[in-house]
């Protein structure tokens, strides 16, 4: 069996990390599993972790009134959810839902959070990772905001 | 014969999405096969109203069924999305530069489509399909904005379910009971399985889409002499006399609509040519 330190050695997330950071994130890190249909986190809640997905999907959900339920984002096997952790006030944006079962490396952020104060490397490292994923999203949202393929061009 | 529109009828009309529908056209008379290559497109004549280039979304080794699938949008869309079985319109054509699928034999073959750009890569497909062999990966990466959008609904499900081809769905936006990827369609690419370096993308979509697709195949390392794009513009003349179609130095109608990226690079990042 690989072990949870391996996995997270692997991850291309983690890529180039040194091995006292990578012990310090696997200090801080457990399995989880989520069943079909399973809410992970609901928006406006405390954002104290963060997910490595390895198998399933999830998809990022909002409610609007009088529309419901919008699937904005989904996350699949490799992709991290959550950054919410690292920026304060640390709570969630969106529902994270388990579309199908979904297996994940799940992260401790409150414990993160300490380690990152002691060590400003490692909080460095975490940063430029987590911003590389908030522009990302920023990139998608912006996209889908332009409503491409829509008919009036 | 480019100048003159041949009159074809419409043998079928299919209704694809709430906006788009497909025609089946035969020719009234003289020959009755219409060979053309994949990604090339033709000018439709709906007569009274006006002519339009569209592309044509059959397979190019069955020229005797000829396929358009277009989107309403404006005058002479909505005019065609009212035409039935039997009538009559002006097709004049095969216009343009095709899907370069035969330079792509050997390779990994990425196909990424955006909305109504998934109909010229359909016949690409086809005839990709049609010599399976002489390919390794094809995957399709195909981006709508809901899943009531998705053109083609049976033929994709087929092709999803045939081992020989890897189909991917993100639509930008869902509703419950959607249980596929949400997100934008350059969103599949980190992961889709092909080998960068050995393979071809084939791009068609809004100029947008084809923009973030593009850097984004080239960030998974496709190198831009082996992604091609499709253009669009108003046309009018398609045989490169009026000028309408003007892309910097090319005339879409002819040097087009299909383009090697490292051609355009240069006009393509820069706004309104
Ligand atoms: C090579 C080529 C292949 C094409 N293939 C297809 C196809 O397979 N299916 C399909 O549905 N459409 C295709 N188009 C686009 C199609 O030609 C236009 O949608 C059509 O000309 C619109 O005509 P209309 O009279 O209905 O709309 P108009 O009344 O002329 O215009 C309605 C709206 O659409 C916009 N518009 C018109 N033409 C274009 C265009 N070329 N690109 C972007 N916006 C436009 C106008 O600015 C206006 O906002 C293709 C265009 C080209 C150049
Ligand atoms: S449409 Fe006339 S030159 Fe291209």
């Amino acid at each position: 069996m690989r072990t949870l330190e391996t996995i997270l050695a692997e991850h291309p997330f983690f890529a180039g990390l040194e091995k006292r950071h990578l012990e310090v994130l696997t200090g801080c890190a457990s399995n989880a599993l989520f069943q079909e249909g399973q809410i992970i986190f609901h928006e406006g809640e405390q954002a104290n972790e963060f997910y490595l997905i390895r198998e399933g999907r999830v998809a990022l959900e909002i409610h609007a009134a009088g529309v419901g339920t919008v699937t904005i984002q989904t996350l699949n096997a490799g992709d991290i959810l959550g950054w919410s952790w690292l920026v304060p006030p640390y709570r969630w944006h969106f529902d994270a839902r388990a579309v199908e079962p979904t297996r994940a490396i799940v992260l401790d952020g409150e414990c993160l959070r300490r380690k990152c104060e002691q060590d400003h490397d490692l909080g460095y490292e975490l940063l430029k990772r987590f911003a590389e994923i908030i522009t990302q999203r920023l990139q998608a949202t912006r996209l889908q905001l332009l409503d491409v393929y829509s008919a009036r061009r | 014969m480019t100048m003159v529109p041949r009159p074809f009828r419409v043998q079928q009309v299919r209704h694809e999405t709430h906006d788009t529908f497909t025609l089946e056209l035969e020719p009234v008379k003289g020959a009755d096969s219409f060979a053309f290559q994949p990604g090339q497109f033709n000018m439709l004549y709906v007569f009274g109203v006006g002519e339009i280039p569209i592309s044509i979304s059959s397979d190019p080794t069955n020229p005797r069924t000829l396929m358009h699938t277009t989107r309403e949008v404006g005058t002479v869309t909505k005019a065609m999305g009212k035409l039935k079985r039997g009538d009559v319109i002006g097709v004049r054509g095969p216009f343009g530069t095709p899907w370069p699928v035969e330079q792509a034999e050997g390779a990994d073959v990425v196909i990424v489509a955006g909305g109504i750009g998934l109909a010229p890569l359909r016949s690409a497909l086809y005839q990709m399909l049609a010599h399976r062999d002489r390919y390794e990966k094809i995957v399709l990466l195909y981006g709508t904005r809901t899943p009531n959008d998705i053109l083609y609904k049976r033929e994709l499900q087929r092709w999803r379910s045939q081992f020989d081809l890897e189909v991917h769905i993100t639509v930008d936006r869902a509703m419950g009971g959607w249980r596929s990827n949400v997100g934008v369609v350059t969103s599949l690419i980190p992961r889709a399985p092909f080998d960068a370096r050995n393979s071809v993308a084939l791009v068609c979509g809004p100029e947008i889409m084809m923009r973030f697709t593009v850097l984004e195949l080239q960030r998974r390392g496709v190198p831009p002499s082996q992604i091609y794009i499709s253009m669009e513009r108003n046309m009018k003349c398609g045989t490169g006399i009026c000028g309408h179609c003007q892309f910097g130095p090319y005339f879409v109608c002819k040097d087009g609509p299909v383009f090697r990226y490292d051609q355009v690079q240069h006009l393509f990042e820069r706004r309104e040519i």
